[in-house]
């Protein structure tokens, strides 16, 4: 079923790199939420290790955004071209959202470490980062429930709002945010060696995979109705059931792991999961980039972009991965521990 | 405001406000390993400071120039659909590779801020290095991008269709070289005078801080450099733009009608209703031998264009000038500074000339604004040079003023934020007694 042609090896790409944002974008928008509802006796520090995570790879994290929007109108300009058209609104607050979150964050770092100012930046960036998710998250819903995709008469409402502004379409903000939240908390437990700290981020993580057994549910039940092709393509095709066995899986081995304490087993998993539950949403699209009209075929560029685009993809690739690894080394693999500096 | 014109001030106040920190990010690394390497070198406690600070600096610009581009990686799409729709396929290519440049710059950035004591000093002070050239890279090849919109290349349009796309041959189009080289230089300039400016006009108060000289030392010898080569750069970019888009050119030096051994207008008031330009020096044969380099050249003026095709008269010429200037005085700085360094005279002695250099602070920036100005100004009414009419690309989306209106706050709202944390966190002079002393010439510190 799967066509090995230049355009769908650059739609891989791009849902590859969509993948990666919602991995690591995600989890940092996922730090943001822990540091909203920091709470109980450990706030302060609960907070500490957040920003210890984050500072040196929020900036990273988020090029994957750049990259999956410069691929589109690279390789599919008419799909960008339809996106930043219909979904212009939605796509604007987003845009507002990292802007805020970004800048607050590094203001918070810089600014003086007196409470008030340090705790004006937290709110600016930790709201953002709870904003910014479920518009994410609505946008990608918006795309799979089909009206972005068909030619809508109308006026302004039904043109630039009706699109994205379903129940549906916020439905997957909140599984997007349920999940975000999930990633950064099973991310976090292994961020810090103090022991009551990594047990805040435990609960946390426990807490938050219901939220997205939740959100999922919802999303499912609104999909029947809203997102016919999606629903039809989560429940009908040939891969589905192995796909949905997988997930189920791995959600649940992620919890177990949480409940013994099995860290690194559920850092590991919980990755898995989310990209399992990413990849239900393209493979329930495939070969539709948007529902119902824009084909990865129809909407490709010319081949000698795609090609070159390949190449310059695979160049770049032998720069970044190395460096990405180099920076992951540094920052993830020596335990420093903020959080332990104060028992 | 009609909502052709909300996207184009959208757009504008967007590139406005992200070039002042995409050109630190370009500038600001370079200083920061030239002071670090000076600390490894020496010993010398103050270059680590100075390092430290800069990078300090650095990460706060650098996390607002971050979110700044992705917004306009994004404002592609939302407000010219149709330019990217037309474009994308044929110019993405240096996009892609300006997120790879990008995604280094970010990645060894957060290893150089937050792996001081992580790393050997030798991978550190490489991280800086990586930082300093994917930042320059990041620079070239978004900049290879708008220089496609002035001499698009690599696509040929059949019966109305776009056929034969080459994004090589795009990306290296006729403007390209002509274009990044003048931008890179620009953000050396830029950056160099802007931290030469604030120490130079610290010094002025407290003229024996070691501190401070050092960083205007530093400053100045990434600054002049780019501020001498400037004007060459320049001459090279203008001669193109005589041949590519003679139009612009035109608008330019507010010339009017076409002739041969064309005089140079300085200054002065274009009149476009009455076809000339009231209160401006002209030097005979000067357009002429700028833009072709012969006295007798024929130089077209903007009546043998049709009036629809003129960009904006008094904008863009006076945009032009003030760049000019400002590149001028910076340029004759930087010989000032050049001459006395060689000298072997001590550049902090010298009053005048640090009064010079702290004027010439902001300079490189308004520069670079201005500059931008003519480029962008200069092009209209097109989005792509004899392609694609801006008015056709705007998104269809009416209210457009609202979003405008969102950035614009929001922008006013960092740029007053960033230059307060600057003023507090970093530019503030150190007070330590022993960096005074260092030059004090007859003993005792000056605090």
């Amino acid at each position: 079923m799967f066509e090995l042609g230049l355009p769908y090896i650059m739609a891989a790409l791009l849902a590859l790199s969509l993948n990666a944002y919602v991995l690591f974008g995600g989890a940092d928008f996922g730090g943001g939420v822990w540091d909203l509802l920091a709470s109980g006796p450990r706030r302060n520090r609960q907070r500490e290790v957040i920003a210890h995570a984050l500072g040196p790879i929020w900036e990273a994290n988020h090029v994957w955004l750049i990259f999956a929007i410069v691929l589109t109108f690279t390789c599919f300009p008419a799909v960008a071209a339809r996106l930043g058209t219909v979904l212009h609104i939605p796509l604007t607050l987003m845009l507002i959202g990292i802007v805020l979150r970004g800048s607050a964050f590094t203001f918070r770092t810089y600014d003086s470490q007196h409470d008030t100012t340090q705790h004006r930046w937290g709110r600016i960036f930790s709201s953002a980062s709870v904003i910014t998710p479920i518009l994410l998250g609505v946008t990608i819903g918006a795309v799979a429930t089909g009206r972005v995709g068909e030619e809508r008469a109308g006026g302004f409402v039904a043109q630039y709002m009706e699109p994205w502004l379903t129940p549906f379409a916020f439905s997957v903000g909140l599984l997007a945010l349920a999940l975000f939240a999930f990633l950064a908390a099973v991310f976090l437990t292994l961020e810090t060696n103090d022991h009551d700290l990594r047990e805040d981020f435990r609960l946390r993580a426990l807490g938050s995979g219901v939220a997205v057994f939740l959100a999922s549910l919802l999303v499912l039940l609104l999909s029947s109705d809203q997102a016919p092709l999606v629903m039809a393509g989560l429940v009908g095709s040939p891969w589905a059931l192995p796909l949905h066995l997988a997930t189920g899986v791995t959600a649940i081995a992620v919890l177990a792991a949480l409940w013994f304490r099995r860290f690194v087993l559920a850092r590991i998993g919980v990755g898995l999961q989310v990209s399992l539950i990413f990849w239900g949403w393209v493979l329930a699209q495939y070969p539709l980039l948007i529902p119902p009209t824009f084909t990865i075929e129809g909407s490709a560029a010319p081949d000698t972009t795609l090609r070159a685009l390949l190449i310059a993809t695979a160049l770049g690739g032998i720069v970044l991965v190395p460096s990405l690894w180099y920076l992951f080394h540094i920052f993830k693999t020596v335990p420093a521990d903020p959080g332990a500096r104060h028992s | 405001m009609s909502d052709l014109l909300a996207a184009r001030s959208q757009m504008a106040v967007s590139l406005a406000f992200h070039i002042i920190f995409a050109v630190v990010g370009i500038g600001m690394p370079v200083l920061m390993v030239i002071a670090e390497q000076r600390w490894q070198k020496t010993g010398d406690g103050i270059y680590l400071e100075l390092a430290k600070r800069w990078s300090k600096g650095t990460a706060i610009l650098f996390a607002v120039g971050a979110v700044s581009g992705t917004v306009l990686s994004f404002e592609l799409v939302l407000l010219w659909p149709e330019f990217m729709k037309f474009a994308g396929g044929i110019i993405g290519m240096p996009f892609s590779l300006e997120g790879f440049a990008f995604f280094t710059e970010a990645i060894f950035l957060g290893i150089y801020l937050y792996g001081w004591d992580r790393i050997s000093p030798r991978a550190h002070i490489w991280s800086g290095v990586a930082v300093a050239v994917s930042g320059a890279a990041s620079g070239i090849f978004v900049v290879t991008a708008n220089a496609w919109m002035n001499s698009p290349a690599g696509f040929e349009i059949v019966g109305g269709q776009v056929t034969n796309v080459d994004p090589i041959a795009a990306m290296l189009n006729p403007a390209a070289f002509q274009q990044t080289l003048h931008m890179t230089l620009a953000a050396f300039t830029a950056t160099g005078f802007a931290v030469a400016g604030i120490h130079a006009f610290l010094l002025l108060f407290d003229p024996l801080n070691a501190f401070h000289r050092r960083a205007l030392s530093i400053a100045l010898m990434v600054g002049a450099p780019a501020a001498l080569l400037q004007p060459l750069s320049g001459d090279i970019s203008a001669r193109q733009v005589a041949a590519a888009q003679p139009v612009k050119l035109a608008a330019m030096e507010a010339h009017f009608e076409t002739m041969p051994g064309a005089p140079l207008t300085v200054g002065g008031w274009p009149d476009v209703a009455a076809g000339e330009v009231r209160y401006g020096i002209k030097i005979p044969y000067g357009l002429s031998l700028l833009a072709f380099h012969d006295p007798s050249a024929v130089v077209k003026g903007l009546k043998d264009f049709p009036r629809e095709d003129w960009p904006n008269v008094p904008i863009v010429h006076l945009a032009f000038q003030l760049m000019v200037a400002l590149g001028t005085y910076l340029a004759l700085v930087s010989l000032w500074a050049g001459l006395t360094a060689l000298r072997g005279r001590d550049l902090a002695a010298s009053r005048r000339l640090l009064q010079a250099i702290a004027l010439g602070g902001p300079m490189g920036f308004i520069a670079i604004e201005a500059g931008w100005t003519v480029t962008e100004v200069g092009r209209q009414p097109w989005i792509i040079h004899g392609v694609l009419r801006t008015a056709d690309a705007v998104t269809p989306m009416p209210g457009l003023i609202v979003p405008f209106l969102l950035f614009t706050l929001l922008y006013c709202l960092l740029g007053v934020i960033v230059v307060w944390l600057l003023y507090r966190q970093i530019i503030r002079s150190p007070r330590s007694a022993e960096w005074s002393r260092i030059y004090a010439p007859r003993g005792g510190p000056s605090v």
